[in-house]
């Protein structure tokens, strides 16, 4: 049961999961929640591969807390950037962010 | 198979099949709110798979930084901008959702193939080489990836600045009437906070 192939699929599953909310939700804080979940697909793939191809130097555990780190930072900019963009538009309907448009 | 191994195929799918149910429900659910404690059991969850894949200090980061420092900051964010506003409907969004599930399921699919088909060249080394991963992590950190984690502090130190430029709020009105504070092209367009009496 505990397999290389196991952690791959269920990381595979939690990516697309990810990548679903991340493209028809409509809250800006859940498209950050979704951001959260395809790194930790990420992270959960490269704990996969440091326990059973490399279990002498644990490289990929190293990657992880990079990442957890990255991951961090990135919720608190975001976050920031919602707020910032909740007082200008009064809403936070990723359809009504449309700033960019021509 | 012995009794060691079967507890841990048990709690490998219990845990795994936590993680996908609540995984989707983050995804799914309408209220907000549900979401966000729903993604604090993702988090959970995962952190309980790293310990069966013999990583206990990143399982402490984990429960550390996501559950205790990502979540919160969310449900902060769910506070701030607490708005309960029914979004207005758009005309034909069921082709959206069922294109984007189409892509997902796609993209699921494409890669549980190339996962199944690819052999993997195990190491027959057992994890338990590794007496402290704490140690090891820390070798690793201050030998060679000396660099990235000297750059990961500078990253928090931008991140933290920068979060806090721009979630701040209160812009001056009144530039012109201020004339006599000096502007150079370092001053912030914020007012500095009128100070407070003290006493008397």
């Amino acid at each position: 049961m505990m397999h290389l192939e196991f952690f791959l699929l269920l990381s595979a599953a939690l990516f697309c999961i990810g990548i679903y909310g991340l493209v028809t939700s409509r809250n800006a804080v859940r498209v950050l929640m979704s951001i959260e979940l395809l790194l930790n697909a990420v992270n959960l793939n490269l704990m996969g591969f440091s326990n059973y191809l490399d279990p002498t130097g644990i490289k990929g555990q190293v990657f992880t807390v990079f990442v957890i780190t990255v991951a961090a930072a990135e919720a608190a900019v975001g976050l920031a950037i919602i707020l910032a963009i909740y007082r200008n538009r009064q809403t936070i309907d990723m359809e009504q962010f449309n700033l960019l448009k021509w | 198979m012995n009794l060691a191994e079967g507890v841990q195929s048990v709690t490998l799918i219990i845990l795994s099949a936590m993680m996908i149910a609540a995984a989707l429900g983050v995804v799914l659910l309408s209220n907000i709110v549900y979401s966000a404690f729903l993604l604090g059991g993702v988090f959970i969850c995962i952190s309980g798979i790293y310990i069966l894949l013999n990583a206990d200090f990143v399982a402490a980061a984990q429960i550390l930084i996501y559950v205790g420092a990502i979540n919160v900051l969310i449900l902060f964010a769910i506070m701030l901008v607490n708005k309960q506003e029914d979004f207005q409907a758009i005309p034909r969004r069921w082709i959206r959702k069922g294109s984007a599930a189409l892509v997902c399921v796609g993209l699921f699919a494409l890669l549980g193939t190339m996962v199944l088909v690819t052999p993997w060249q195990l190491d027959a080394t057992s994890p338990a080489v590794i007496e402290n991963t704490m140690i090891a992590l820390g070798k690793h950190f201050f030998s060679d990836f000396l660099l990235p984690f000297e750059l990961a502090s500078v990253l928090l130190l931008i991140a933290m600045i920068g979060a806090i430029v721009l979630a701040r709020r209160d812009f001056i009105p009144d530039l012109s009437s201020r004339s006599e504070l000096t502007t150079t092209a370092l001053t912030l367009p914020e007012r500095p906070r009128e100070l407070t009496k003290s006493g008397k």
